[in-house]
């Protein structure tokens, strides 16, 4: 689904993040990316989201080159990128307000599907999400989870086949967490969606990615992959492959110069 | 802030004054009562007039400074070059009191109406213009990446981020600088015209020593302040929600 292939990219010229970089994702599949800060990871989840273009090399998706942002591409942040001045179903319905706004031309919407009724859309995922009762108030009201709730609302309703994240649940308390990382967890498995979550937690790339990317410090040119296939199955926040798990990344980031 | 509250303190201050003139006993004094009668009596004749006039002046300014001084607040939050390269003129010009350019553009535009509007637009846009630009340098570069990655481009992000961002620095603006714009365009009103509430006041007391008709424009030209002030206040609550519910 993903090639990226002889990826460099530098903000400037001279010092380049990642460098002759290849990388390939098949669809369905759960990656996560683990590296210290200042690795360049959050760079990668740009590159991909075609948020930043490369200096040389490419990334195509769907066999497609990547120049823009791709309709059928989720993104949630730390930060969530709520609009402060909208309510949290403003706010959920934010992408279908947008492609009514240009209508389906392809470039800001896909091409061919009727953009129709939002609530229709959206309203389902605020009650499975837990939001609808909360759907009238604004972002500075609600809890860091309901924020983050509220951008999975708004990511999902327009029905994603791939979803970064970056950092999604750091700004959360633990439970809250737990409680978000599962529920990524059981779309994951319901919409067969490709993710891929950029983290600096050991923790939370062995619950979220069956393969691990890690990166070091700059310019990358190729990360390690670990392995983690049992991830996601129930019981695996305190089984042994999980502990495992953690230990091979602790080790492979230690390793890193 | 409750009406009632306000109408409370109102009626105090007319009561005081009430007081003064009947212990004073002085023409140039009036009581309250006779400056209201008057106003009542005037202000569906001449004096509505003038107050029509000034109401004009004032809110064409109003209009206009947001018209300019939004979209190139914009512009210069957005853009960190345009703002290096504006910001030390802005920074040189925001603290003139633009008062003193009253002579001055009265010598390039003449006495007319343009003369008048063009000071208070002067007065209005650097107060708008620099908090649009502050409150768009604000947004967070997290927010505009969110938003683009929903398929927003240039002209969305315009209508779903920048614009609504701005409104609430645009009536902030417009609370804080009312007051002057409104002393501003008294003074303006002194100058070689004859139509105006500063015109009216300055005829009533100085030339025609009608001293309850020219309270009554005093009372005019601060209803004219107060009641922006409340336009102002009101379109706020009204357009801008999320900032009300959150102080609630």
């Amino acid at each position: 689904m993903i090639k990226v292939r002889d990826l460099t990219f530098a903000y400037e010229p001279g010092l380049p993040v990642f460098q002759h970089f290849d990388w390939t994702v098949d669809q369905g599949q759960a990656w996560a990316i683990l590296g210290p800060s200042g690795c360049g990871k959050t760079t990668f989840l740009y590159l991909l989201a075609g948020l930043l273009t490369p200096t040389a090399g490419s990334v195509r998706i769907d066999d497609e080159p990547l120049e823009r942002p791709r309709p059928r591409t989720g993104l949630i942040l730390q930060d969530f990128g709520l609009l402060p001045w909208g309510t949290v179903e403003e706010n959920a319905s934010l992408g279908w307000t947008i492609r009514s706004f240009y209508g389906p031309d392809e470039r800001h919407a896909p091409a061919g599907e009727p953009i129709g009724d939002s609530a229709s859309r959206v309203h389902p995922w605020l009650q499975r999400l837990g939001l609808y009762s909360l759907r009238h108030h604004y972002p500075s009201q609600l809890s860091g989870g309901q924020r983050q709730r509220t951008a999975i609302a708004r990511t999902l309703s327009l029905e994603p086949d791939l979803l970064l994240m970056d950092e999604p649940f750091a700004a959360l308390d633990a439970p809250t967490r737990e409680s978000l990382q599962d529920t990524i967890l059981d779309l994951r498995d319901e919409r067969l969606l490709t993710t891929i979550v950029v983290t600096h937690t050991i923790e939370e790339a062995a619950i979220l990615g069956k393969h691990i990317l890690v990166l070091g410090t700059p310019p990358n040119e190729g990360g390690r992959v670990i392995h983690n296939e049992t991830s996601g199955t129930p019981g695996f926040r305190g089984s042994p492959a999980y502990h495992a798990t953690c230990d091979t990344l602790r080790q492979s980031l230690e390793r890193k110069p | 802030m409750k009406a009632q509250h306000v109408l409370l303190s109102a009626i105090v201050l007319m009561v005081i004054w009430q007081a003064l003139a009947v212990l004073l006993q002085q023409p140039i004094l009036p009581p309250a009562t006779t400056v209201i009668l008057t106003f009542l009596r005037e202000i569906s004749g001449d004096l509505g007039w003038h107050f029509l006039t000034s109401l004009w002046r004032v809110t064409a300014s109003t209009v206009l400074a947001i018209l300019l001084a939004v979209p190139l607040g914009l512009g210069l939050g957005q853009s960190e070059r345009l703002n290096r390269i504006f910001s030390p003129v802005i920074y040189l010009l925001y603290p003139i009191p633009k008062v003193v350019f009253v002579p001055i553009v009265l010598l390039f535009l003449g006495v007319g109406d343009v003369s008048k509007i063009v000071i208070i637009l002067l007065i209005l846009f650097l107060q708008i213009l620099v908090l649009v630009r502050d409150q768009a340098a604000l947004i967070r570069p997290e927010l505009l990446l969110s938003v683009r990655s929903l398929g927003a481009g240039r002209r969305a992000l315009f209508r779903f981020v920048y614009l609504p961002a701005s409104l609430p620095a645009i009536f902030t603006a417009l609370r804080q600088s009312i007051g002057t714009a409104v002393a501003v365009l008294y003074i303006t009103e002194l100058f070689a015209t004859q139509r105006g509430l500063g015109y009216y006041i300055y005829l009533q007391g100085s030339t025609l020593l009608n001293y309850p008709q020219m309270y009554a424009g005093v009372i005019a030209m601060s209803l004219l302040g107060f009641g922006l002030y409340i336009v102002a206040d009101w379109l706020n609550h009204r357009l801008c929600p999320w900032i009300t519910d959150q102080v609630a």
